[in-house]
C-alpha cells in the first residue's frame, strides 16, 4: 500500500479482500455475514505483523483467507515469497499443494490441538507424510529431529505422548509441527493466549528467534495488545470486518489515529496502580455483523461521530509513511488537543 | 475482627493418581470495603481456595483439621468448614457471600429467563415479595449498565452478548447485597474494552456497597487497577502478600519478581520479555522444600530441604523466601 516502502517486498498482498458467510440455520438463515470486507493489506516479507481487534472483528477469518482455508467471496490475495508468485483464487492443484507447505497455521490451544494417541514424533512428522515431502522414514526422522531442536524440544521427548507435557512444551510441539514443511509464511492465531505469562514470554522469544533464523514472516493474531506491542513490527487494527488502521508498531502505539485504536489502547490495564487514565472508555459492544450499521462501522460507539460518518464509509488512506487510517476526521482529530489527550499517554 | 479470616487452609484432593495438595497452609483476611487480589498461574489453587470459602469443593476434597475459615456476619462469626448440612450452609450461601465466575453461562440456567432467576434467588434468600424482588432486580440490571432493563429482564442468557451476560451475573450476585463477593477471573474471557467497563463497574459498586471482594485473576495489571492488597499463589502456597503498590514495585519473592519481568509492559516497549525458566510442576510432583525451587534462579541447598516460613519485610508486606528474607532482614 505504502508506495514509499515498495523496496520492501510484500509476501502477502490483499486487495478488496472479502469473505462473506451465508448463515444456514437459526434466526438469521440465508442472511449474509460479512466477516471480512474490502480489506487492502500488504504484509512485508520477514515482518512480524500483528492483527488486533475485539472478538468477532474478523481476525481469524482474515488469517484463514490467507491460508486459503475459507472461500474468498471477492477481491484477491497475492502470495510472493521470492520463489513463487501465486494468485490464491486461481491455483492449480499442484500449486495449491505447494502453497500448503509454504503457508502454515499455529493453533491457539495447545491442549486441544494435539492428538493424545500420537507420539510427539508422529505429530510433528504428520504434515511431511500427508504432503509426501520426504521419501524415507530416515529422512522424515532427520527432518523431525532438526526442527524439534530448533524449537528447543528435548529430543528424548519425541517418543512420548503429548499429555505428559505442560502448556509451554505443547505449544513448542505445535510450532515444530507447523514449521516441519519448511514454510515461509506463518499465521499464529492467538498462539500464546492459553499460556501463563511466565511461559508466554518464552514462546514469544522462540517465535522471534525462529523468524530471524529461518527468515519467516508471521501474521500474529492476538487480542492482547501488550504482547503485540512487544513482538510485532507492524500492526493492523480490525473492526467489524474492516481494516481501520495499519502502522509500524511504535508509531501506532505512540500516535494512534483512529478513534477505535485509541480506545483499544486506552483500555489496556496499566501495571502502575497509580496510573489514572485520562482516556475516555469505549461504551457498548461491537455490533452484530449480521446487522452492521451503515456508514463507518464504528460510528455507533465513536465519541467523534458526525453526520457524514453515519452515511459514508471511510476508505483506508495514507496518513503518513506506512501509516494508513480509515476515518473521515483523522486530520482534524490529529490537530485537536482534546482528542489527542484522549489517547493513551504512552511514556516516551 | 475481619469480615473474612482464613487460617492455615490446607486442602487436598483424592484423585485416581493419588492424593494431591491443592492448597497448602494459606492464610489471609479481608475487611469490609477492601479488595484482595489473588494472583497466580493456572493450577496454583486460586479457584479451589475461593470455593472453599463457600464450602463448594466436591466430595473428594479433604480439608486439614487445622484449617479455619471464619466469616464475621451480622449474627456473629461463623466457622464455614464446620457447617455440614445444607440448612447450616444457608448462612454463607444464602446471599451474604456471592460468587461470580469467568464463564457467566455457568451461573444461568439456560431455560429460565434472567429475571426469573434473579427473583427466585431473592425470594428464597431474602424476606421480600415477588413484586419487590422484580422491582429490585430490574433496578440492579440498570445499575450495572444494561439498557432496556425491563425488556432484558424477560430474556434468556443466550440472548445476551458476552459483556452483557457478565454484567447480568454481577447484577444477580450483588442483588442480595452480599458482605463478601468472590470474583473468579470475572474479566478473563472479555475483550479489553469490555474488561475496562466491568472493572469500572466493580470499583463503583465496592464504594457503594462497602463489601469485601476477593478478585481472582492471573493478570497482575488487572490487580494493579482493582485491588488494595494482593496475595500471590504458586502451587498451592501463598508466597507473597502485601499492599498492591509494595508488591508490584518492590516484590520480595523470586516468583513475583519473575512474573513481573515476564509481563509485556505497554509503557516500556524496550524492556525484554524474561520468562520464568522451566514449567510449573504437576501437583503430583510437588517439589520438597520451597515449591518454587525447580524454577528459582536463587536456589540454595536449604530451599530443597525445608519449607520457608512467612516473614515480614515491611508493614503488612510478607513473603516466604529464605534468600530474600536474609538479604533484607525480614523477621
Ligand atoms: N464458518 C463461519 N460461518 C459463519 N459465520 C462465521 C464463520 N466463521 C466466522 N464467522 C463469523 O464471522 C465473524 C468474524 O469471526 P472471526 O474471524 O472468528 O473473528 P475474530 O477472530 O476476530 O474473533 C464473527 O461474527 C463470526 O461469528
Ligand atoms: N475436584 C478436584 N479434584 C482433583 N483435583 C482438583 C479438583 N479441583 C481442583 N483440582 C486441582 O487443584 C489444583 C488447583 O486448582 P485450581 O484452584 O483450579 O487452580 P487455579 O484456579 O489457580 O488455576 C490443580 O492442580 C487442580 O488440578
Ligand atoms: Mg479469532
Ligand atoms: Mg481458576
Amino acid at each position: 500500500m505504502s508506495d514509499t516502502a515498495s523496496d520492501v517486498k510484500s509476501i502477502i498482498s490483499a486487495r478488496d479482500l472479502s469473505v462473506h458467510f451465508t448463515l444456514r440455520a437459526g434466526w438469521f438463515a440465508n442472511q449474509s455475514l460479512k466477516a471480512v470486507e474490502a480489506v487492502d493489506l500488504d504484509i512485508p516479507k520477514g515482518s512480524f505483523f500483528g492483527l488486533v481487534g475485539e472478538s468477532g472483528s474478523g481476525k481469524t477469518t482474515l488469517g484463514r483467507a490467507f491460508l486459503k482455508a475459507v472461500p474468498i467471496t471477492r477481491g484477491s490475495v497475492q502470495f510472493a515469497d521470492g520463489e513463487v508468485d501465486y494468485n490464491l483464487q486461481d491455483l492449480s492443484k499442484a500449486d495449491l499443494k505447494d502453497y500448503r507447505k509454504r503457508a502454515q497455521l499455529i493453533f491457539q490451544d495447545p491442549y486441544a490441538a494435539l492428538s493424545p494417541r500420537m507420539t510427539v514424533r508422529d505429530i510433528i512428522a504428520e504434515p511431511l507424510e500427508v504432503m509426501g515431502l520426504t521419501s524415507s522414514r530416515e529422512e522424515t526422522d532427520e527432518r523431525v529431529r532438526e526442527i524439534a531442536a530448533k524449537c528447543r524440544l528435548n529430543l528424548e521427548h519425541l517418543r512420548r505422548f503429548p499429555h505428559a507435557f505442560s502448556g509451554g512444551q505443547r505449544q513448542r510441539i505445535s510450532i515444530a509441527r507447523a514449521l516441519v514443511s519448511n514454510p515461509d509464511f506463518i499465521v499464529a492465531d492467538e498462539s500464546v493466549a492459553a499460556l501463563d505469562v511466565s511461559i508466554q514470554a518464552d514462546i514469544l522469544n522462540l517465535l522471534k528467534s525462529l523468524r530471524d533464523e529461518l527468515g519467516l514472516t508471521f501474521l500474529f493474531i492476538s487480542h492482547d495488545l501488550s504482547v503485540v506491542a512487544h513482538i510485532c513490527d507492524h500492526v493492523a487494527v480490525m473492526y467489524l470486518g474492516r481494516l481501520v488502521e495499519t502502522a509500524p508498531t511504535r508509531e501506532l502505539f505512540a500516535a494512534p489515529r483512529h478513534p477505535y485504536t485509541k480506545a483499544l489502547l486506552s483500555a489496556i490495564p496499566s501495571l502502575d496502580p497509580d496510573h489514572v487514565s485520562t482516556a475516555q472508555k469505549l461504551e457498548g459492544e461491537i455490533p452484530s455483523p449480521t446487522n452492521p450499521p451503515p456508514g463507518c462501522k464504528f460510528h455507533t460507539r465513536c465519541p467523534f461521530v458526525i453526520d457524514r460518518c453515519r452515511v459514508e464509509e471511510p476508505a483506508l488512506e495514507h496518513s503518513g509513511l506506512e501509516h494508513d487510517v480509515a476515518c473521515h476526521r483523522w486530520r482534524e482529530l490529529a490537530e485537536d488537543p482534546i482528542a489527542r489527550a484522549m489517547s493513551r499517554d504512552v511514556d516516551a | 475482627m475481619s469480615l473474612l479470616t482464613v487460617d492455615n487452609l490446607t486442602l487436598q484432593f483424592d484423585t485416581d493418581e493419588g492424593r494431591i495438595t491443592a492448597v497448602d497452609d494459606v492464610s489471609f483476611s479481608i475487611n469490609p470495603g477492601e479488595v484482595l487480589g489473588l494472583v497466580g498461574e493456572s493450577g496454583s489453587g486460586k479457584s479451589v481456595t475461593a470455593k472453599a470459602l463457600m464450602h463448594l469443593n466436591p466430595g473428594n476434597a479433604v480439608y486439614d483439621p487445622g484449617s479455619k475459615i471464619i466469616l464475621d456476619l451480622d449474627d456473629g462469626p461463623v466457622d464455614v468448614l464446620s457447617l455440614k448440612s445444607n440448612r447450616d450452609l444457608k448462612v454463607v450461601r444464602g446471599g451474604a457471600v456471592s460468587m461470580i465466575f469467568q464463564e457467566p453461562m455457568a451461573s444461568f440456567a439456560p431455560a429460565i429467563t434472567i429475571g426469573d432467576q434473579m427473583v427466585e434467588q431473592l425470594v428464597l434468600h431474602k424476606d421480600i415479595t415477588e413484586k419487590e424482588a422484580t422491582t429490585h432486580s430490574i433496578d440492579m440490571l440498570e445499575r450495572v449498565g444494561i439498557s432496556d432493563a425491563e425488556k432484558r429482564f424477560n430474556q434468556y442468557a443466550f440472548e445476551f452478548s458476552g459483556g452483557m451476560r457478565q454484567r447480568a451475573m454481577i447484577a444477580m450476585a450483588l442483588s442480595t447485597k452480599p458482605k463478601l463477593l468472590i470474583a473468579d477471573e470475572p474479566t478473563t474471557a472479555l475483550d479489553v474494552t469490555i474488561q475496562a467497563q466491568v472493572i469500572d463497574l466493580m470499583k463503583d459498586l465496592v464504594k457503594e456497597f462497602n463489601m469485601g471482594i476477593i478478585f481472582i485473576t492471573h493478570d497482575l495489571a488487572v490487580i494493579a487497577q482493582t485491588a488494595n492488597r494482593v496475595a500471590v499463589m504458586y502451587l498451592g502456597k501463598m508466597v507473597e502478600q502485601g499492599p498492591v503498590r509494595d508488591v508490584i514495585r518492590d516484590p520480595v519473592h523470586p516468583y513475583t519478581q519473575g512474573l513481573l519481568n515476564a509481563i509485556p509492559k505497554i509503557d516500556d516497549l524496550d524492556a525484554p520479555l524474561t520468562p520464568v525458566p522451566g514449567d510449573i510442576p504437576s501437583p503430583l510432583e510437588r517439589p520438597a522444600g520451597c515449591v518454587f525451587n525447580t524454577r528459582c534462579a536463587r536456589i540454595e541447598d536449604r530451599c530443597t530441604q525445608s519449607v520457608p516460613t512467612i516473614k515480614t519485610y515491611s508493614k503488612d508486606h510478607i513473603g516466604a523466601c529464605f534468600v530474600t528474607a536474609d538479604e533484607r532482614g525480614a523477621t
